[in-house]
């Protein structure tokens, strides 16, 4: 007779998710299960569109996000189309990705995952929010969280039009070149969110590191996960969000496959479990195993955390020093093959890593506001359209982001196929969740405590299910204790009861 | 120490997170909703649980903004419960208003959808053909999903609705204004008020100039580049600002990209996508038919209408839960 616990809804999280947890006779774990009860369907949707509206039909898979569909999908159409992107256009894309990546890591350090640690992971339910990170940090610290979400929402709706759904992108492409008041402001910017992201890692260091309790959850074993990681580099192996190669490494940090994205069919396909609509991707070459750990098993993960595992270096002088310190704190510097880092296991170190991201982003950032051509007025080009086949990627701050299409001859959709950043790490948020509901809760005993801290499991991995399913509707998590076999409802956990 | 101040709450359905961004972006103005609401229920934001909300008492929360469409069982039971425990109850941005971008799932079915998802897409390992839903047996028990509505529902069909807000998403200075009007006290219009746009058009708030001429041809957006400064209708890009309640500035026109409808028809009467139709298609020159054949004159509007290849995709795009033409009977899927 098992009991059953359901996490429903799951919360600080983009999108609908829920978490079953199953717990035998003795009040111990059997199983437990991130379940997404959502699914909007955009691969059948898609289909007889004109193929010049994805960018701007995509987007809405991800409110969060929809600089990352909308930029995926405009590499998707260049290539489509016959269309290499223009110069000019090309950095303004990257811009605006670069300010998009400030605000979304923001959004999910401060608002999302951040409260977990800056609150605390047993602070009363009401306080675990973003609200209650500004009374911790100070009102000050606060409205600087706000005003880095400000001026970069307000540089993306500049060039892109809209704040949330911008809408410039065009087969080799942009619909608007920028003035030179929008690149000074864009430098300034530029500016201001490089010293952001140094005050959100001493924040980091202070607040999680500093903490003996934080930094044990951090470098503890409940959290850590053995899997391959994947993430998009350049040629000298730093990482770059908007274009480059995908990189494979194993557990150990061997390099197990790179390969350009429009090979993406030939190293990664999707298995379907009955009762989750997202589907789990794993590497071909390994095969899907089930949910299982190590180099023998097709579980790869594709966040910040394996972002750096994949990379050798960051392309920036500030986040490359962070990017040492990293390193070095696990003891995982120059210790791996070859003389590169070892991965980090540490899952919970994630939030670590997304903040060298964010200041990695932030330095690049700089660099595009300051390049000589960047208001080239040559950023838009009439192009034809043809049949054909469109592989477009990019690195969501959730993971690789790939949008693969088809047309007719008339620039009408045929098919549709896109793997999301999230749905990358679909099987290790579910491993995560289920490691940690057995090495937190016995003999039955559940609270509010322990169940947030088995939400840390997936919240780490910044999960965005409204794009994961870029398929159905949003719920919060809920848990659930049953009973094993039976299935009967023991307790709907509610928080605060 | 229970919590005075008047409660409220976000719920997201079949949408994206795009509506709580939108209302995140009202930055400092945040800090004033926690000053004046007890802001308690928001998955994306806050910790609180179905649970608690079924606890309440009716009417226990004074205002509900709810986005998303319904698209499955439990979207619609949500919308249930939150109708239930509100007094106000705001159907908030396009998905919520009218389907938005998820209702273009009306248009194949659930079966086409399911099939292409799981079973027709390039990555997919799925020799079995394994479609997810209702009860599976896993260790330890079994585990459920939702089911899936017949077609996409916008909320006003399940539940109803005092005020709808449009916009996908709605823009954040729109939001604050609604917040702060509630905020004051002051008396609130009459149900089934839009609130958060203007009564004209889209073209009332952009800046693009009318010259009252006619397009030869509608042209798709990477086929012409727009001249600076002229309404991009004109000049035959498918903008249909026309037909379109104002109230987010005119984003779109102004970095050259065509209004795509995302705030609604202005004619609440009319089929939407027919009445965009007409407005757009109202500013293409239809050319001299006079002494021409039939066969002729067909073949010089079917030209300069072919700018707009999807019909359905242009003019439809937000709001096919709602319109006639997608009213479509369980017997089409079959």
């Amino acid at each position: 007779m098992n009991q059953r616990i359901t996490i429903d809804p799951i919360t600080r999280l983009e999108g609908h998710g829920r978490i079953e947890i199953f717990l035998d006779d003795a009040g111990e774990v059997v199983s437990a299960y991130f379940q997404v009860p959502e699914l909007r369907g955009f691969e059948s949707f898609c289909v007889g569109r004109q193929s010049e509206e994805m960018p701007n039909i995509t987007n809405r898979i991800c409110g969060v996000c929809p600089e990352a569909h909308h930029i995926a999908a405009a590499k998707a159409l260049d290539e489509m189309f016959g269309a290499p992107c223009l110069p000019a256009a090309v950095r303004i894309r990257e811009l605006i990705y670069s300010a998009f990546f400030v605000t979304d890591h923001t959004t999910h350090f401060y608002c999302l995952g951040g409260p977990d640690f800056i609150v605390g992971p047993d602070a009363p339910k009401e306080e675990r929010n973003i609200l209650g990170v500004i009374r911790k940090v100070g009102l000050d610290a606060g409205k600087e969280v706000i005003a880095c979400r400000a001026r970069n929402h307000g540089l993306i709706k500049k060039l892109g039009g809209r704040g949330v759904h911008l809408c410039g992108a065009l087969p080799g492409g942009w619909s608007v070149a920028v003035t030179p008041e929008i690149a000074e402001e864009a430098r300034q910017i530029a500016r201001q969110n490089i010293e952001f992201a140094l005050f959100s890692l001493e924040t980091f260091h202070q607040i999680v590191l500093g903490n003996e309790a934080y930094r044990d959850l951090v470098m503890g074993d409940l959290y850590a996960h053995q899997t391959y990681s994947m993430g998009t580099v350049d040629a000298d192996n730093a990482p770059n969000f908007y274009d480059g190669t995908i990189r494979v490494v194993d557990p150990a940090g061997n390099e197990l496959t790179r390969y350009r994205p429009q090979k993406y069919l030939d190293h990664i396909a999707e298995h379907v479990e009955p009762w989750s609509y997202v589907k789990f991707p794993y590497l071909k070459k390994i095969g899907w195993k089930g949910f299982v750990d190590g180099p023998e098993s097709g579980v790869y993960q594709a966040t910040p955390l394996a972002r750096l595992n994949v990379a050798d270096r960051m392309a920036t002088p500030r986040a490359q020093a962070e990017f040492e310190r990293f390193f070095d704190a696990f003891g995982c510097r120059g210790t791996g093959p070859g003389g590169r880092n070892r991965p980090v296991h540490h899952r919970l170190a994630t939030h670590w890593a997304r903040l060298v991201e964010l200041l990695y982003a932030a330095e690049r950032m700089q660099e595009l506001a300051d390049h000589p051509e960047l208001c080239d007025p040559n950023v838009r080009q009439i192009v034809s359209y043809r049949a054909g086949v469109g592989i477009g990627s990019v690195e969501a701050p959730r993971g690789t982001l790939t949008h693969h299409y088809s047309c007719d001859e008339r620039g009408i959709l045929t098919s549709v196929n896109l793997v999301v950043g999230t749905t990358n790490n679909n099987a290790p948020i579910g491993m995560s969740i289920a490691k940690a509901a057995k090495g937190l809760i016995h003999n039955g005993v559940v609270n509010d405590g322990i169940l947030n801290r088995v939400e840390m499991a997936f919240r780490l991995y910044d999960p965005c299910c409204s794009c994961a399913t870029h398929a159905i509707g949003t719920a919060p998590l809920e848990i659930t204790i049953r009973r094993a076999g039976v299935g009967t409802i023991l307790d709907r956990i509610s928080r605060g009861c | 120490m229970p919590n005075l101040k008047p409660k409220l709450a976000m719920y997201w359905a079949a949408s994206c997170g795009g509506c709580e961004i939108a209302l995140a972006n009202i930055n400092e103005a945040l800090l004033e909703i926690d000053a004046y609401f007890d802001f308690m229920f928001c998955p994306c934001l806050l910790d609180t649980k179905r649970a608690d909300i079924e606890a309440l008492p009716d009417k226990a929360i004074f205002l509900t903004l709810f986005n998303g469409a319904l698209r499955t069982e439990e979207n619609l039971e949500m919308a249930e419960l939150l109708r239930c425990k509100s007094q106000i109850f705001i159907a908030f941005g396009a998905c919520a208003a009218s389907g938005g971008i998820p209702a273009l799932a009306n248009q194949h079915g659930i079966s086409h959808m399911l099939e292409t998802v799981f079973c027709g897409s390039a990555s997919t390992d799925n020799i079995q053909g394994l479609i997810p839903g209702a009860t599976s047996a896993v260790p330890g028990g079994e585990l459920e999903l939702p089911a899936f509505l017949q077609r996409v529902l916008a909320v006003h069909e399940a539940v109803t609705v005092d005020y709808t807000m449009p916009g996908c998403p709605p823009e954040p200075e729109q939001i604050v204004a609604v917040i702060r009007h509630v905020a004051s006290g002051n008396p609130l219009p009459g149900n089934g008020t839009l609130l958060g746009c203007t009564p004209r058009a889209v073209c009332d708030q952009c800046e693009r100039e009318k010259r009252g001429s006619l397009a030869a041809r509608l042209v798709r957006p990477f086929e012409a580049l727009p001249e600076a400064g002229w309404c991009l209708a004109e000049q035959g890009f498918a903008c249909i600002g026309t037909a379109t309640h104002g109230g987010c500035g005119a984003l779109c026109p102004a970095v050259a990209m065509p209004c795509t409808g995302c705030y609604g028809a202005l004619d609440l009467d009319a089929d939407p996508g027919a009445a965009a139709l007409s407005a757009l298609v109202a500013v293409v020159d239809p050319g001299e038919s006079s002494g021409k054949a039939e066969a002729d004159i067909h073949a010089h509007l079917r030209g300069a209408l072919a700018g707009v290849a999807d019909p359905l995709g242009t003019f439809y795009r937000y709001n096919l839960a709602t319109a006639t033409v997608a009213n479509r009977s369980p017997e089409v899927d079959q």
